[in-house]
């Protein structure tokens, strides 16, 4: 379990290294925050980052949104196409970076549509959607489908039903899909490097950069994505913990204590 | 006849179409699925035909369904794409043996030996790694590994291996990489099938006087088997593929598939060779995860993700 802290220790440990150049040393040289305080230096790293970021929370949001309803057809209907659409989602998760790049660009160049940031997005959506569909899904099944019929009885129709009831229930579920989502983005090299173009993201610019040497800048960003992370996955687990709680008071509130039924 | 009165009676109910009853999965994937369709599978699909087109990144390339790329590429070729892909299966079945061996000691633990409130806790501590980006993770092994780096220093200080003595450009670095990578991709499905079995099982085992070991043979190591399969899929696949660890931990010696994919694609822009390249690893990975599903019979893949 020790192994799974070395690379994260040594990265946080050099962002604070005092390196007489600017590229990351062997050499400890003392401690400084002289490279927090000059974070944006370095040529294209912050674009980079930015552009990460843009494309992270713009494809986040497109799956969740077309993925969600793919959930529900799936979770809440028996149709023909069921089994096809749950093998393209399985393909989709299973199929190897490399081999959905390479297929990407062959696509994209056959269609003759520039690469760049529009391809990127494209692509992100196109693996996203696959988990979250995966996540929501899940999410439903836990769900009971007898309080939806219960809101279609009282007379709610579908669009009512799903956003006064299934919404509120599989918010979690949606929540969970985007940060899922955004971590796969943010963080993918392998299809990317493929269809940017000249476009550079933040994962293709410290694979570039690796080969002739981090600038500490680097590990910095690097350094604060991860405890951005570690917090909001804290927070997720808290407010999952805090509902899933609630939830189990409440349930045992408004279960009866006597027999309803009149003796 | 009296089901007719009370039809006659009940205010005016109609049945919806069948267009209405039957469309609504329909429109609800169409999007999602319509996008998965153009952007993922059609895309596969068209890196074979790439692969069946000639000419030269200069003057572009034509269909022209040159079927003898593949038996160039494998049987006479100047580069032996061969040794790249038995070199990457090689790396893969190494990498996904060691994983199960590593992880499933850990989700065992996580899931039977350790108390509610701790499990959360320790499910974060397997995935903590991904919080870091993938190429950093992958490049600060490489930079604690290297000559001048911290293992092999306080190594030489130590007089315990000799003055040439490296890890990077290794074999055993690339595969130490991809299970460093991979490893929470093989714990997870392996703690969430364990975690599923119902613990009366194991007691009834036990009250059929089975001991420890015959319980976790017989018992719990069969009924998790759903989710190794998940984890050698997610772990094989991903290993035998990736170009990353291959290049930042590794050296001429330990040339991938993935960085030829990559290399033909991105730097020598030979398109109909990447693409039949990637059609093969395609194919490969396939079949060998379909006899591995045969075999090892897991009944519904479906439900594995």
């Amino acid at each position: 379990m020790g192994i799974t802290f070395v690379p994260i220790v040594v990265m946080m440990l050099y962002s604070f290294n005092n390196a007489p150049t600017s590229r990351i040393t062997f050499a400890w040289n003392g401690f400084t925050t002289y490279w927090y305080r000059n974070l944006t230096q370095v040529n294209g790293l912050t674009h980079a980052f930015l552009i990460s970021l843009e494309v992270a929370i713009l494809s986040s949001l497109i799956s969740v949104i077309v993925g969600t309803p793919v959930a529900l057809a799936l979770g809440r209907f028996r149709f023909w196409g069921r089994g096809p659409i749950n093998a393209i989602v399985f393909a989709d998760i299973a199929a190897p970076a490399i081999v959905v790049g390479a297929a990407s660009l062959s696509f994209f160049l056959s269609i003759n549509l520039n690469t760049g940031l529009l391809t990127i997005l494209i692509a992100h959506v196109a693996f996203n959607i696959a988990y979250v569909v995966v996540v929501v899904r899940a999410r439903l099944s836990g769900m009971d489908s007898a309080i939806e019929d219960a809101a279609r009885d009282l007379g709610a129709n579908a669009w009512t039903t799903f956003t006064k009831v299934t919404l509120p229930l599989i918010w979690p579920g949606l929540l969970a899909a985007f940060l899922l989502a955004f971590a796969m983005s943010v963080d993918d090299y392998v299809i990317t490097s493929f269809i940017a173009g000249s476009t550079v993201t933040f994962p293709l610019f410290v694979y570039g950069a690796a080969k002739v040497g981090l600038p500490p800048q680097v590990l910095c960003f690097g350094t604060l994505i991860f405890l951005v992370g570690l917090i909001v996955a804290l927070a997720n687990g808290a407010l999952n913990r805090h509902q899933f709680a609630r939830a189990t008071t409440e349930d045992s509130l408004a279960a009866p204590t006597q027999p309803v039924v009149p003796s | 006849m009296s089901t007719d009165l009370i039809d006659a009676a009940r205010p005016a109910y109609r049945q919806p179409s069948w267009l209405r009853r039957h469309s609504p999965p329909y429109w609800l994937s169409l999007v999602g699925g319509g996008w998965m369709l153009l952007f993922f599978l059609i895309p596969l699909a068209s890196g074979l035909i790439v692969s069946l087109e000639t000419g030269n990144p200069v003057s572009g390339y034509t269909l022209t369904w040159n079927w003898h790329i593949y038996s160039q590429l494998f049987v006479h070729s100047d580069i032996p794409y061969t040794t790249f892909f038995i070199r990457s299966l090689y790396y893969g079945v190494a990498t996904t043996i060691l994983s199960i061996l590593i992880a499933y000691p850990m989700a065992y633990f996580i899931a039977f030996r350790v108390s509610v409130r701790w499990k959360s806790p320790l499910i974060l501590l397997v995935l903590l790694s991904f919080f870091v980006s993938f190429v950093i993770r992958t490049d600060m092994w490489s930079f604690v590994l290297a000559q001048q780096g911290f293992v092999i220093t306080t190594l030489h200080k130590l007089h315990l291996v000799s003055s040439n003595f490296h890890i990077l450009g290794t074999s055993n670095a690339v595969i130490g990489g991809d299970i460093y990578n991979n490893l929470p991709f093989m714990v997870l499905p392996i703690y969430v099938a364990l975690e599923r079995i119902d613990r009366r099982i194991l007691e009834a085992a036990r009250d059929l006087y089975s001991n420890g070991r015959q319980v976790f043979l017989r018992v719990v190591l069969p009924l998790s088997r759903a989710g190794i399969f998940a984890g050698v899929l997610l772990v094989f696949i991903t290993t035998v593929g990736d170009p990353v660890n291959s290049s930042l931990l590794g050296g001429v010696g330990t040339y991938t598939i993935g960085q030829a994919i990559q290399d033909s694609y991105l730097t020598n822009q030979q398109f109909n060779v990447a693409a039949a390249l990637s059609t093969v690893l395609m194919v490969i990975l396939g079949i060998i995860m379909f006899a591995y599903a045969k075999i090892f019979g897991t009944e519904n893949l479906e439900n594995l993700v």
